[in-house]
């Protein structure tokens, strides 16, 4: 055995008993209470100068009156099937498997847990829940009196000229889109009324505290998004760790957020496998990073780290100062 | 000394020693009481003297994470009373949504600062592992709860973060059963169920740095020429405690 390993072991047999130097007064109460007093005169300060942030939520409603074509065109969407929420997969839909990594695929696990179904909760059930005008009723009957295939059919072939159009209702080619442009005007001014968004929160009941089927709707069209990009919080530019206005975010989510900025994860093509991939590959890499942190002491090299770079020496300078004199 | 007179009219009863129960009794109470007061005895959870070595500011950052969380749970008190939207009408909900939202913002300084000091310190030697688990854990845990707040201040932000949440938790199959873009759920486990897991580590965590106390410095040497508290001797450690 070494002389250094021998000191080392019996600095360890050291830090396992109790301390047998000396000792100094330490009014641990006191210590509590200034720290409480502290702390809450601090917090008082902050909240009192900065205040907090609070930017007011977006609702239909002012997407349908602020960007009625993005509105009217997500609509089709939905009713087509072509929207991100109605192509989802597990745990809204069955419409595609979700992720998988390394042939793990945790997401078809539970199956459909928040059942979403675009077309009908999105656009045919509200419409249907409010007194509509008589070319939206017929609509409505047109829609329901036509087999899955012939609506899939209308649809599509809709949501591919508006698309082909630019986005512009006017612009589309004439063909059989079937009652599908009346259904998503009529929604298009049911939300710039207002009306949608009381009747998404009701969703036929009382009560209501799930809010899965309007983050999804809002999230389909580029209103959210647009909001989003203008606030500095997509994910791409440290958004995550982000905050409206001026404010702090959760910088404690500045790992998590750094691994979105890494090219492989951030492509311009959106097929590369770790940029579609990203979401749970990097969730596996920051629970596999957290589990690390927990286990530190267990991890040779890194519980060495602090023994090789002395910062402790100058958290202990006092110590290590007196030790110096006596030696 | 024994109770010997029965009250009128109530049976006799078996008689019942006065007095101090026998040191050694196998009572359940007895045996829990006897390990507590042998793991932690009262001059270790409440200590008035430290070894000399802790002398540093780095140490404060411990209590004033506590501190910190003691008005977390304060001004959280305070919005869970007047609920989620409360302060988006009102000046003083607005005030108390402030004094929740900064005092976030210092626990995480502080209990970052905390963390670092101890990973700089090993402090996890000498069988302080544990607390250093327990500490690591209730760093995640706060993590997870102050994301759970995140999601329920009804707002934008709040209406942007669990659109962008649910894919990385729907991709690794969480999402299944921890919606964030169900409110009630989040509401629930962001006011009641989080803090208690974080409440009950964190005092999990101060006990065990009670129970091992302040771990020295690295390759310490226990010499008494170290300057001390003159008040306090190293011979004063023969009276004390052992873990």
């Amino acid at each position: 055995m070494t002389t250094h390993t021998r000191d080392r072991g019996k600095a360890q047999d050291i830090a396992a008993r109790e301390w047998q130097g000396p000792w100094r007064r330490y009014d641990i109460v006191k210590e509590g209470v200034i720290a409480v007093v502290v702390v809450s005169i601090l917090t008082v300060l902050l909240a009192a100068v900065f205040s907090s942030p609070d930017e007011p939520q977006l609702t239909f409603q002012g997407w349908a009156t602020s960007a009625p074509d993005n509105f009217y065109a997500t609509a089709v969407q939905e009713l087509a099937g072509t929207s991100e929420s109605t192509g989802y997969g597990p745990p809204y839909n069955t419409a595609a498997d979700g992720i998988s990594v390394g042939g793990i695929a945790p997401q078809q696990w539970f199956g459909v847990t928040h059942p979403v179904d675009g077309a009908n909760d999105f656009v045919i059930t509200p419409l249907r829940s409010q007194q509509q005008s008589a070319e939206v009723t017929t609509a409505l009957a047109a829609w329901d009196a036509a087999s899955a295939d012939q609506q899939t059919a209308w649809a599509t072939g809709y949501d591919t000229a508006l698309t082909d159009g630019g986005g512009d209702a006017t612009a589309v080619v004439t063909g059989d889109y079937g009652p599908v442009p009346v259904l998503a005007k009529g929604l298009t001014d049911l939300a710039a009324a207002g009306a949608l968004d009381g009747i998404l929160i009701s969703q036929g009941g009382f009560y209501q505290t799930d809010f899965t089927k309007q983050i999804l709707f809002l999230g389909d069209g580029s209103y959210l998004d647009d909001a989003a990009t203008a606030a500095h919080l997509q994910g791409n530019t440290w958004g995550m760790m982000n905050e409206t206005g001026s404010y702090p975010g959760q910088a404690w989510l500045w790992l998590y957020s750094f691994w979105y900025q890494i090219p492989l994860f951030n492509s311009d093509n959106p097929d590369d496998y770790l940029t579609s991939h990203a979401d749970a590959i990097i969730f596996y890499v920051m629970a596999v990073l957290s589990i690390g942190l927990v286990l530190v002491p267990f991890i040779p090299g890194v519980r060495s780290l602090p023994r090789w770079i002395p910062i402790h020496r100058v958290i202990w300078r006092h110590y290590y100062a007196s030790q110096r004199k006596v030696s | 000394m024994t109770a010997t007179l029965p009250a009128p009219g109530v049976p006799d009863l078996p008689e019942v020693k006065t007095g101090a129960v026998e040191p050694e009794s196998t009572m359940w109470t007895s045996r829990l009481r006897r390990a507590w007061l042998r793991k932690l005895p009262p001059d270790k959870l409440l200590p008035d003297r430290q070894p000399a070595y802790v002398a540093s500011w780095i140490y404060v950052f411990g209590v004033l994470t506590m501190a910190a969380f003691l008005v977390i749970i304060v001004s959280g008190l305070g919005l869970a009373f007047a609920g989620p939207a409360w302060y988006h009408t009102s000046s003083l909900g607005r005030l108390t949504n402030s004094l929740h939202f900064w005092s976030v913002q210092l626990f995480f300084v502080f209990m970052v600062i905390h963390l670092w000091g101890k990973f700089w310190m090993a402090a996890w030697r000498g069988r302080r592992a544990m607390t250093w688990i327990t500490g690591a854990v209730a760093f995640l845990a706060s993590i997870g709860t102050a994301f759970t707040g995140y999601l329920v201040q009804t707002n934008f932000d709040s209406q942007w973060i669990s659109f962008e949440a649910k894919d990385g938790l729907n991709a690794v199959g969480i999402g299944a059963f921890f919606n964030v873009t169900n409110l009630g759920m989040m509401l629930l486990l962001h006011a009641c169920l989080l803090p208690l897991v974080v409440g009950v580590i964190v005092v999990w965590h101060v006990l065990l740095v009670r129970r091992r106390g302040v771990v020295p410095p690295i390759d310490a040497v226990e010499n008494a020429a170290t300057p001390g508290d003159p008040a306090i001797s190293t011979q004063d450690q023969g009276t004390s405690v052992r873990p």
